[in-house]
């Protein structure tokens, strides 16, 4: 007799990735499918998908989602939520989206205290545009825009956005977790969940930022790039709960 | 959501005594707009004030955001759920708002926009002007898009268009923008008040969960090779229809018009009142005022030209309106534009004076 043991999620379709190897979101995206089918919110569920390599998540997310300019990603989400605020409303963010040019508009959702839920994937660098710097690249890292490295002085230092907004009175839960290892991914669903609940029971803004891979713009295997988190982000982007 | 009527039988036709901000901002309330998000700026501030009074009365939602950015992306979120939805601005920050015009557009969102237009380029004055003419009719934001603009003259077209805007802005998923200035914002008028029963179709695309049926999902990214092609073709069509069904127009004492004065908003009530004057001196004067200046009406305005017949453009600007106008006539030697810009406005003896002097 045959036992299903392991299966993919009811809240995702059947569509093939198109994410590089070795990349996070693929990883981020299923456990948000996981913690949906495990809420039962699946038709309650209005996400916003913002410009970045996550844009076209409602291809791999079989529940309502909209695009947003980018940045403006809580924006939209607050128009969203305060029209059906019996619907459960999360946006994904990267860290060009989030803690770049949507710096104002994040920060003035969770102070508002919007009751919605934001999943924002720290891989520090801007991977849809080519690999450029981000507000979070690591001090030394090359890319596209630093080819000798990140540098205090031209580029300024990397921006612990999570930090910031866990010092708002608005956000009530706000923490930092990794997908480099199974351990972490586990910890990170988790959270997902913690943040989804905190919306669902009215409680106000939650957020999850979670540190990912991008293997590619980072010149690096899969397993080293997991292993860069592990010994190098996390000094500077520790993990853990900053609010709730 | 399912076709619903709305219909207030307590409310009764009133006549009161408002400025035009506010009567927009009850044409709003009057068309079932439930959600608006605006940021401070003068001189449309009444506005925003009415705004967050009026959705307190009737249970809807106001937003001051912290920015013009975050008004239109919240308008976006709002017209998203299927929601009428409106945000309001002046000249500068409606040229912020210009992305997310360009975003509503590519998403095919409805949503209404009121420009109550000062002095630019830049910060610029308070004063009132009508030089976002361009930026409104013929985009404004990026991309192969328009939003359909009506130009009202009168504290009551301000409640009246505005009204207006909701349903169209429904009928053909689109934005609507009306363009006031800033003396049409802050005169007061009477305005009559009609309540009205509305019939609201469900909007099958709108985000709401996807409970007994498929996901929807709004976007604008259109990265298959062709596919935005395609759906800049469908955008024309749309266009195309809107042009054949939502042209606006006033004309006044034009029949026997030897010299057609054409301005809209307040442009066109001194240009109506020079026309008058003229006549008094047996000058066959008359007015064309576009009332969609997009779509504009260059047809009803061809159909004025009697072959030798002069026209005077009339504008808050160094000439916007006037290229429309000269592609409607297509004879520029008998299209004459009289202008006042930076906040100033044309005087009656200005205009009549230039009258006068296209005439000979």
């Amino acid at each position: 007799m045959e036992k299903i043991v392991f299966k993919k999620p009811d809240s995702m379709t059947d569509a093939t990735m198109h994410y590089c190897a070795g990349c996070g979101h693929g990883i981020i995206h299923r456990l948000i499918c996981e913690v949906i089918d495990e809420l039962g919110i699946r038709e309650k569920v209005i996400a916003v998908a913002p410009v970045g390599c996550a844009v076209i998540a409602y291809n791999y997310w079989d529940f309502d989602v909209s695009e947003a300019a980018h940045g403006r990603t809580p924006a939209v989400a607050t128009g969203i939520k305060r029209v059906l605020p019996e619907r459960v409303v999360f946006t994904y963010q990267g860290d060009g989206d989030l803690a770049a040019i949507g710096t104002s508009e994040i920060i003035h959702t969770a102070n508002r205290g919007e009751n919605i839920t934001v999943i924002f994937v720290n891989n520090g660098v801007y991977g849809m545009t080519g690999g450029q710097m981000a507000p979070t690249t690591m001090i030394g890292q090359k890319t596209q825009t630093t080819k000798k490295g990140r540098s205090v002085k031209r580029d300024g230092f990397p921006l612990k956005i999570s930090e910031m907004i866990a010092l708002l009175e608005g956000a009530r839960f706000v923490e930092r977790t990794s997908v480099h290892a199974p351990k972490e991914i586990l910890k990170t669903k988790k959270a997902i969940k913690r943040a989804f609940e905190t919306q669902i029971k009215n409680e106000g803004f939650s957020m999850v930022e979670v540190l990912s891979m991008c293997p590619i713009y980072w010149g690096l295997s899969s397993v080293e790039a997991c292993k860069r988190i592990e010994k190098e982000v996390i000094k500077t982007y520790p993990l853990g709960v900053l609010k709730g | 959501m399912k076709k619903s009527k709305i219909q207030n039988p307590k409310s009764k036709t009133k006549r009161i005594l408002i400025t035009g901000n506010e009567a927009c901002g009850e044409g709003a309330i009057q068309a079932g707009c439930r959600f608006y998000a605006g940021y401070p700026i003068t001189p449309q501030n009444e506005l925003t004030a009415y705004m967050s009074k009026r959705m307190d009365e009737v249970d809807g939602i106001f937003i001051q955001a912290e920015s013009e950015l975050a008004a239109i992306n919240m308008v976006f979120g709002a017209s998203v759920t299927g929601a009428r939805a409106l945000t309001t601005s002046s000249s500068p920050g409606i040229s912020l708002k210009q992305e997310g015009i360009s975003y509503l557009a590519g998403c095919e969102l409805p949503a209404v926009i009121v420009n109550i237009m000062r002095g630019g380029p830049g910060l610029g004055n308070i004063a009132p002007s009508q030089s976002d003419y361009f930026q409104a009719t013929k985009g404004g934001g990026h991309g192969d898009y328009h939003s359909v603009v009506l130009g009202p003259a009168s504290c009551q077209e301000m409640f009246d268009f505005t009204r207006m805007a909701f349903d169209i802005a429904d009928r053909y998923r689109n934005t609507v923008i009306i363009l006031g200035d800033g003396i049409l914002g802050q005169m007061m008028e009477p305005v009559i008040i009609n309540p009205r029963s509305q019939i609201r179709n469900p909007k099958k695309w709108a985000l709401t969960g996807c409970k007994n049926r498929k996901p929807n999902i709004i976007r604008s990214l259109l990265l298959k090779q062709g596919a935005l092609e395609e759906f800049n073709r469908k955008l024309q069509k749309k266009y195309d229809l809107i042009k054949r069904n939502e042209i606006r127009f006033e004309k006044y004492r034009t029949e026997d018009a030897e010299i057609i004065i054409v301005a809209y908003g307040t442009s066109s009530r001194i240009s109506r009142a020079c026309v008058n004057r003229l006549r008094k001196d047996k000058i066959k004067a008359g007015l064309f005022r576009p009332i969609s200046l997009w779509p504009f009406p260059y047809n009803a305005l061809k159909s004025q030209d009697k072959g030798k017949t002069k026209f005077l453009v009339v504008e808050m600007s160094m000439g916007q309106m006037l290229e429309d106008v000269r592609l409607a006539i297509q004879d520029d030697k008998r299209v004459h534009f009289y202008g006042r810009t930076g906040g100033s406005v044309p005087s009656e003896e200005e205009i009549i004076g230039k009258a006068v002097s296209c005439k000979l």
